[in-house]
């Protein structure tokens, strides 16, 4: 069978399933709306935590808040479900299918057939929609692909039961209300206010601090690792920042998105005006991607290029901080 | 960043015949989406990325040709594992992995141990028991 569901491509998985899920159910919003009223802008830098040989950096909170977060704003409730058993795992999203509801799942994107070969690695946190069952084989809805695709029984099994960190278990979740009338305005403000609690937070590892440890720390890896663990800690760094499902400068532009559409909402000029700079600020973090690019191409560059890089990082952060401040201040 | 800004740079979106989609502000400062095929600075991490993931499974099967290390070591640096991600698949302790990563080790191992690294490698119990790297 195959379930009525629109597929629309959008920048960031979760918000992608969470739009598209809800666009199902006859509640129109926009991808950065939904970003936005999530509180999706985050940092954290979880210095022992290795992954792919590199520290933990993230631009996104925990898989699953965003749209958690922005249901329980909304007054949308989402059932959830894990599955010790494959077997059941499956039975139960295939129930779902028979009963004509489009099912998002978290998978893994090591085994996803579909996904280029650079972007295979152990990832388990990121989230499709599947909309019926033809032949056999899964209808997927990818909503970072542009357009929809299949899996078998067995390769959807494989990315349900990807193993390691943040392993899905066979989470599947979809909305099973969704109220009359939603309150927006009070859903947005609430979204605001969080993101800039979060990203000002007194805590070294989250927010516009950790931004900060993360810069003072090039120059020191630098010096006690080498040239070429630190190119590689700061590779890590723009994967982070720009790979599909991921995104940090790019999530500067969605949260631009979110503030222009808020600012027609809320009918609050000064939202523009953020909206612009925030978009600045991308643009920042997209030249410090680009810097850091550099590195690698000119192998040979003199140490200061690392004290470089520290500083543009430090200033991002700084303009960071007086920007939540402003936003915190005009809701 | 404004639309006619973004980058159209040939990277491995290709392979896969994907783009991916971007916010970005049209002539009135007014946000949009626009595809992108892909962009040179993350295709130069993501090859730096690849890069040493291709020397760390160069440098495992040199260790298995020189009886340094089991070839569980090599197919977990094939299948961009660590012994995190992998003692998970197997189901076994870290140390215990870490163990079976010695060659005397690996060659007391029963079959239903070593199938258990076979079916996670998507291999079978030959190909893992008779990789000797060369």
């Amino acid at each position: 069978m195959k379930l009525n569901f629109e597929h629309h491509q959008t920048a960031h998985c979760e918000n992608g399933v969470a739009s598209n899920l809800l666009l199902n159910k006859g509640l129109k919003l926009s991808e950065p709306m939904i970003f936005g009223i999530g509180s999706g802008l985050f940092f954290v830098y979880l210095p022992f935590l290795k992954v792919n040989f590199a520290p933990g950096f993230s631009y996104r909170p925990m898989p699953g808040a965003i749209f958690s977060k922005a249901a329980k704003r909304l007054g949308i409730k989402i059932k959830r479900l894990k599955f010790s058993n494959p077997q059941e795992a499956q039975k139960a999203l295939e129930k779902n299918l028979n009963s004509n509801i489009p099912t998002g799942l978290q998978v893994g994107v090591f085994n996803l057939t579909y996904f280029p070969e650079e972007y295979k690695f152990h990832f388990n946190a990121h989230n499709l929609v599947v909309y019926g069952k033809e032949n056999g084989k899964f209808l997927i809805s990818d909503p970072v692909m542009d357009y929809t695709t299949t899996l078998t029984e067995a390769e959807l099994e494989k990315v349900r039961y990807a193993k390691g960190a943040l392993s899905p278990k066979g989470h599947m979740y979809y909305p099973t209300y969704i109220p009359e009338h939603v309150n927006l305005e009070e859903a947005i403000r609430k979204g605001i206010k969080d993101t800039c609690k979060n990203m000002l937070a007194p805590v070294p590892i989250i927010g516009v601090k950790a931004m900060r440890w993360v810069a003072k720390s090039i120059p020191k890896w630098a010096a006690k690792k080498g040239a070429k663990t630190t190119n590689h800690y700061l590779g890590q760094l723009i994967r982070m920042q720009e790979e599909i499902g991921t995104g940090g400068g790019g999530f500067r532009f969605i949260y631009g998105a979110f503030l222009q559409e808020a600012a027609v909402i809320l009918k609050n000029e000064k939202l523009n005006e953020l909206s612009k700079e925030i978009t600045m600020i991308g643009d920042l973090w997209r030249d410090f991607a680009v810097d850091i690019a550099r590195v690698y191409k000119n192998r040979n560059l003199k140490s200061d290029i690392y004290n470089q890089l520290s500083k543009n990082m430090l200033h991002i952060a700084d303009l960071e901080e007086a920007f939540y401040k402003k936003l915190r201040k005009a809701i | 960043m404004k639309k006619q800004d973004l980058p159209q740079d040939e990277s491995n979106l290709q392979s896969a015949n994907m783009t991916e989609v971007l916010y970005v502000t049209d002539e009135n400062d007014n946000y949009t989406t626009a595809n992108s095929i892909g962009w040179d600075a993350k295709k130069a991490a993501l090859e730096e990325s690849m890069e040493l993931i291709h020397e760390r499974i160069e440098e495992a099967r040199q260790n298995v040709a020189n009886h340094k290390v089991s070839p569980i070591i090599y197919f977990m640096e094939l299948n961009k594992m660590d012994f995190q991600v992998l003692s998970a698949y197997v189901g076994m302790w870290q140390w215990r992995v870490k163990r079976h990563g010695k060659p005397k080790i690996f060659k007391t191992l029963n079959d239903s141990v070593l199938k258990k690294y076979a079916d996670t490698f998507g291999i079978s119990l030959e190909e893992l028991k008779n990789f000797d790297g060369k």
